[in-house]
């Protein structure tokens, strides 16, 4: 009887509760800072509508949001990788010593990817094969990584990629849309798939939410968490290919500062930092939001480091508000 | 007696720090001369007073990732005060750095505090406004050398009893961490609240005021600590010590100090900076070229991790073994 009556509640409420819980998710929320900022944007500058800006302005997050796909399920997993930005500037390094010796384009790419690969073999056997804590393993192997770049480069740049290179981060697939967005878009649809429709997004979600039950329930945790380092390094390594050949030469300080951008991107997707919860779309829309408000900023003439002022204010916010919400939900009920 | 001592994490890192001191010295004895031993702790002074902050802020088991944009803030803000009023004594300029320090640190406190933002969130967004803010103070401006009083530049450089007064503040400072630490109720609720936050809770300590205070502490010490790197480097910009949260953090961790919280000394936070110290300035001196720092410094954190790991290592009852090795 009992239980017929909480069936019988519960039943249309979860039917009446699925618009209501859209309306008041995360990712509407973001959807909607998005649209005005986009609004915003339109009416603050002539030039923001052409098709040709708005397709240009697309780099200002793509390669960024590469990685923050692949760090996404990393944060969620409950660890953290700082060194993605170092594993560009390796990359890119490698990249560039390997057109000194004379390679054409696929071992290039080839070479990008291994080397991506391999730092996040590193960062994943430091994690997991001797079970140290990511965000110091991270911060390590980010002074490494770019260490490294710095002894090879020392402070020369690597020029002369060969033209066919350049179609990775200056070609156009289709009309305006370059190679890269379509990269974006591909990559958000693999890892919105990874994440929410297969078995493995959810040992992933398992793991942040209660690593030790998620072990006593059969999921290899550790070969987990070295799959995902393994995809941020390798996500590293396609973002340090776009990269490298859209500004066609490698410095050792080629993505500096990235990876808390990354990590930034993540957050305000509303992935949380402890682990456990998050969603593909919600990086997305960040990512989108932060593309525009540099874009807009951009076109102003505003400094980028006054965005930062704001992208830092709309990381704290958009999480403070529904903490706010909630309590003070809570305190005219009560 | 011998293997307990080696077990000793401080311990670990003096034998550390004199091996290497000593190898440097076989190849270039000119390195361990008094006076240049004296310059390389004046070189390291400021990471140290930083360190100290920083190791309070996660023994309570968070972090302050807005260490280096707040020194910058603070050092800026220092400088535009002695360029608006050269007249006014260094005193009343450091204070007002420090208070400003403090404020900004309560801030991060308070968002952690009072709305239960993970610490990393709430500093990774204050990091991005201080510097943003040092932008609108000064429209990119930079603060030069002969812009600056010669009091201001002076002060951290004045010879006091044959140390320099930025050494003898590391000094003053590392002592009242230790009292701090060791010898109040605020220094044990450090280690209670990093330790095991629902016990502390039960013993009366308040979680969240406890964090807000060290990062207070954190803040104030930032703020000290840009007044002194601009008054050093005799130069104020928007950029000052970009990245050198990294260097903080790393510092705390090669000193064992447990990023889990909890475990950690003033004595390892300052080993650990002198470690870094050392080796910063050791290099040039055995002729590796200033680019494999980086590298190098990478390294040691990694190993540093690695030794700390092993002596981190709980002792509680383990039901399964590999539950705990994950």
């Amino acid at each position: 009887m009992a239980h017929a009556e909480m069936t019988a509640r519960h039943i249309p409420d979860r039917l009446q509760g699925r618009g209501a819980r859209m309306l008041k998710s995360w990712e509407s929320l973001l959807l909607v800072v998005a649209v005005a900022i986009f609004l915003a944007n339109s009416f603050a500058s002539p030039y923001f509508l052409d098709p040709w800006n708005l397709s240009d302005a697309t780099f200002n997050f793509t390669e960024k949001a590469m990685i923050a796909f692949a760090m996404a399920l990393v944060i969620i997993s409950g660890e953290i990788d700082l060194s993605v930005a170092s594993i560009i500037a390796l990359a890119s390094t490698a990249m560039g010593y390997a057109v000194q010796l004379g390679f054409d384009t696929p071992m290039l790419v080839a070479i990008g990817l291994g080397t991506g690969l391999l730092c996040g073999t590193v960062n994943g056997l430091l994690v997991t094969g001797l079970g140290l804590p990511s965000i110091v393993v991270t911060i390590g192997t980010m002074s490494l990584f770019r260490g490294l770049s710095f002894v090879i480069l020392g402070d020369k740049a690597f020029t002369g990629y060969p033209e066919s290179f350049a179609w990775f981060g200056q070609g156009y697939v289709w009309w305006v849309f370059s190679f890269e967005f379509c990269l974006f878009l591909a990559l958000a649809l693999v890892y919105g798939v990874l994440l929410h429709k297969t078995n493995f997004g959810r040992t992933v979600f398992a793991i942040g939410n209660n690593q030790t039950a998620a072990l006593f329930s059969g999921v290899r945790v550790g070969r987990v968490k070295f799959i995902l380092f393994l995809l941020t390094g390798l996500m590293a390594g396609i973002a340090s290919i776009c990269l490298t050949s859209r500004l066609g030469s490698t410095r050792p300080s080629i993505a500096l500062g990235w990876e808390l951008e990354v990590v930034t991107m993540v957050v305000l997707g509303g992935v949380n930092i402890l682990g456990g919860s998050g969603t593909i779309p919600g990086v997305v829309l960040a990512a989108l939001i932060m593309g525009m408000v540099t874009f807009g900023f951009g076109l102003l003439n505003v400094p980028g480091i006054v965005m930062s002022i704001f992208i830092g204010l709309l990381l704290i916010s958009v999480i403070a508000l529904p903490i706010l919400y909630t309590r003070l939900r809570r305190r005219l009920h009560a | 007696m011998m293997a307990r001592l080696l077990k000793n994490r401080e311990m670990l890192l003096v034998v550390a720090i004199v091996a290497l001191v000593g190898m440097i010295a076989l190849r270039f004895p000119g390195f361990v001369v008094p006076a240049n031993l004296a310059n390389v702790y004046n070189d390291t002074s400021i990471l140290i007073i930083l360190a100290l902050g920083q190791m309070a802020v996660i023994l309570t088991r968070c972090i302050d990732l807005s260490m280096a944009a707040n020194l910058a803030l603070c050092g800026m803000v220092a400088g535009l005060i002695n360029v608006a009023m050269p007249g006014l004594p260094i005193p009343v300029v450091i204070l007002v750095a420090m208070l400003l320090g403090a404020f900004l640190g309560s801030i991060n406190g308070l968002l952690v505090w009072k709305l239960d933002i993970p610490p990393i969130v709430v500093t990774l967004g204050t990091l991005t406004i201080y510097r943003g803010m040092i932008f609108l103070l000064t429209n990119g401006q930079w603060i030069n050398a002969h812009q600056m009083s010669d009091a201001f530049k002076a002060f951290p450089r004045t010879a006091l009893l044959g140390f320099p007064v930025l050494s003898w503040l590391s000094l003053v400072m590392i002592a009242i961490m230790f009292v701090v630490m060791s010898r109040t109720p605020l220094g044990r609720a450090f280690f209670a609240v990093g330790g095991n936050p629902h016990a502390a809770v039960y013993t009366g300590i308040d979680v969240g005021r406890t964090r807000f205070f060290a990062y207070c502490l954190s803040g104030t010490l930032s703020g000290l600590a840009g007044y002194l790197w601009v008054s050093r480097y005799a130069v104020a910009y928007v950029d000052i010590a970009a990245g050198f949260e990294l260097d903080i953090i790393a510092a705390c961790v090669i000193g064992g100090i447990s990023i889990a919280g909890g475990i950690g000394s003033v004595a390892g936070a300052v080993l650990g900076a002198v470690f870094l110290g050392v080796i910063k300035n050791a290099l040039p001196v055995i002729n590796i070229s200033p680019f494999a720092q980086m590298a190098i410094s990478g390294t040691v954190i990694i190993i540093a991790v690695v030794v700390n790991a092993r002596a981190e290592r709980r002792k509680g009852r383990v039901i399964l073994k590999k539950a705990e090795a994950v």
